[in-house]
């Protein structure tokens, strides 16, 4: 059975995720020196890990720090470019950027962040003990999630915040949460999937490990590095699908800036023209963030993925 | 093979039933009485009348489904109490719009991902590959809200050469049409790019060390004649499995395209009826997206496994 780490059910979309994945990590083994490759994640990993901490960290610390009100309009600084006082300038209200930029990034990594976490303990849970022991449960379930992934899911958001005002961030989180939670069950039920009929798990059941244990102790290590790899990309996916609606006007309501409705902002009345800045200086942070955000998971992956030998 | 269609097709049954019921039940989300939300100002006894009529508001909810899912098979997604267009024709003067987005942006993703895969991996590992690879990495990390705005600031605002926001219609000449919305598509198109890119170049990298390209150089055909000839067409069905898969996701990627650029498609036009909360026109616009999404996914899955036996072996 060559292919049997491959869910049977798959579909096309599937096997080309999978495929994608697969050569994304040709991709960067390409990149990596080839001695250090096997044993280390590699300076790249904890570059991008201490750039994601950082940024976290200041969204975290953003009230405690010494930053203006990002909704303070300094009528003595329009349109001002970046300087000592207002690091990333002013926008053409006189707010700071810098202090917007970094309030608006709240939105984007609790959206990001939260519901995947959530998504990782409900659908990976259930995941995980689908994945072992199959049965109706495990069919139901994934008939279930295969239902809420047909739908397309900033439609979806989009429509079911226009009848369920008004918007806020737990909302958010929920509706995000149900998309990512069937994505998080499908992969690790797979993963899972695969491990389960290894000779380790029937030693573990021969030797009368009860199910609990062989769940914790030898499966669960083992679909950890998968989950990881896919929940930072669907982080990633996460805070892109947050960024969209904030840009249509759609995410949490003004005032509270968000990365998306700050490019929104930079883009209308010509301003695009005038001060490119405002527009600039979130994109750049969304791309560093996707940017090491997609880096991390492509090194996780290539890191634990056992299926490089394939090429 | 049969039982595949047939399991696949009883899915998109269920699905497309499961949406009708979702889109159905939007409007009772609405806080308090969903007439007053959705008459707004126009609440005249006409108009309440005529509401009433059409979603039979104060029959059983069961009743109230079955009337609205006969209205909407007969084509009659309502219309909007606010301008009194009806969605159906709203809907025929915006899907154009989307389609041309789509395919103009494949086209463009096409012409840059393909060549670029096909040199990239003749010398895997070197100079142009490493730059290629690097480069569409990076266009992993650009969404369209960002890459459109920077799009519009070189090529709108810095060098003119095109229109930063408008659409102009193939009835007024193919040169204005393109022109407002060939910067649209390219924003459109850089995900695909890096997406077909990297799918390709892997497929060709693997199709390369086939034993029949090796008796193809043997024989002393040019380079170009076997990548065109011999090695393009096995490596590129993951390339199509990709293109296929991401219509669905362009749909609604097209969205945010569609408002920056004011392009009336349908993503402008259910954006604007939801800040004019002109909830009957949501509800029918989201109808028909997400059962089109659903049946164009469903289309393309069925042509893979056409085109590729491996898919159906469950």
């Amino acid at each position: 059975m060559p292919d049997a780490h491959r869910d049977l059910t798959l579909a096309p979309s599937e096997m080309v995720a999978a495929e994608a994945g697969t050569e994304s990590v040709l991709a960067l083994e390409a990149l990596a020196p080839a001695g250090t490759r096997k044993r280390r994640l590699g300076l790249l990993f904890w570059v991008c890990a201490g750039w994601i901490g950082l940024m976290v960290l200041l969204a975290v610390l953003a009230s405690v720090l010494p930053l203006t009100n990002p909704n303070f309009q300094n009528y003595a600084a329009l349109n001002a470019g970046p300087s000592i006082h207002h690091l990333f300038g002013t926008d053409d209200l006189g707010r700071d950027l810098f202090s917007r930029v970094i309030f608006g990034s709240r939105v984007s990594l609790v959206i990001g962040f939260a519901p995947v976490a959530i998504g990782l303990v409900t659908g990976g849970s259930l995941g995980l003990l689908a994945g072992y022991r199959s049965g109706v449960a495990d069919t139901v379930l994934n008939a279930f999630s295969f239902v809420i992934l047909a739908f397309p899911a900033l439609l979806a958001i989009m429509v079911i915040e226009t009848f369920w005002r008004p918007v806020s961030l737990w909302k958010l989180t929920v509706m995000f949460a149900v998309v990512a939670a069937p994505q998080l069950f499908r992969v690790i039920r797979a993963t899972t999937l695969s491990f389960a009929g290894r000779e380790f798990v029937t030693a573990a059941r021969t030797m009368g490990a009860s199910t609990p244990r062989i769940l914790m102790r030898e499966l669960l290590p083992n679909v950890v590095p998968a989950a990881l790899s896919f929940a930072l990309i669907g982080v990633a996916v996460a805070v892109v699908l947050e960024g969209a609606l904030a840009f249509l006007g759609l995410s949490v309501g003004l005032p509270t800036p968000s990365l998306g409705n700050i490019i929104n902002e930079g883009v209308n009345n010509n301003l695009l023209q005038s001060n490119p800045y405002i527009a600039l200086w979130p994109s750049l942070y969304i791309f560093l963030l996707l940017t090491g955000l997609n880096l991390m998971a492509d090194r996780l992956r290539s890191h634990f993925d056992v299926r490089e030998v394939k090429l | 093979m049969l039982r595949y269609v047939f399991t696949r097709l009883v899915q998109l049954v269920i699905i497309t039933f499961l949406i009708s019921v979702f889109a159905f039940l939007m409007v009772h989300l609405l806080p308090g009485d969903p007439t007053l939300a959705i008459l707004g100002p126009n609440d005249t006894p006409a108009a309440r009348a005529e509401l009433l009529k059409q979603l039979g508001l104060n029959k059983p909810l069961l009743s109230q489904y079955v009337t609205w899912i006969k209205n909407v098979l007969h084509g009659n997604l309502g219309a909007s109490f606010l301008t009194k267009q009806t969605v159906t024709n709203a809907l025929s003067v915006a899907l154009p719009i989307d389609l041309e987005l789509i395919v103009v942006s494949q086209v463009v993703a096409i012409l840059v991902a393909v060549p670029l895969a096909l040199v990239a991996a003749l010398r895997p590992n070197r100079l142009f590959d490493r730059v290629a690879t690097t480069s569409t990495f990076g266009m992993l990390s650009l969404p369209t809200f960002v890459a459109g705005p920077l799009l519009v600031l070189v090529f709108a605002v810095e060098l003119h050469w095109v229109p930063a926001t408008g659409f102009n219609r193939l009835s007024q000449g193919l040169g204005p049409n393109l022109q407002s919305v060939i910067l649209p598509s390219i924003a459109l198109a850089i995900g695909s790019i890096a997406v077909y890119y990297r799918l390709l170049r892997a497929d060709l990298i693997a199709t390369l060390q086939e034993d029949f390209v090796t008796m193809a150089r043997a024989k002393g055909l040019s380079t170009r004649y076997i990548m065109l000839r011999h090695v393009l067409r096995p490596s590129s069905f993951s390339l199509l499995a990709g293109a296929g898969i991401s219509i669905g996701t362009l749909f609604t990627g097209a969205f945010v395209v569609e408002v920056l650029f004011q392009l009336p498609g349908i993503g402008f036009q259910l954006v604007q009826a939801i800040y004019s909360r002109d909830y009957l026109v949501v509800q029918g616009m989201a109808l028909v997206a997400a059962v089109a999404f659903v049946v164009i996914n469903f289309g393309v899955d069925f042509l893979l496994t056409l085109l590729d036996p491996r898919v159906r072996r469950a």
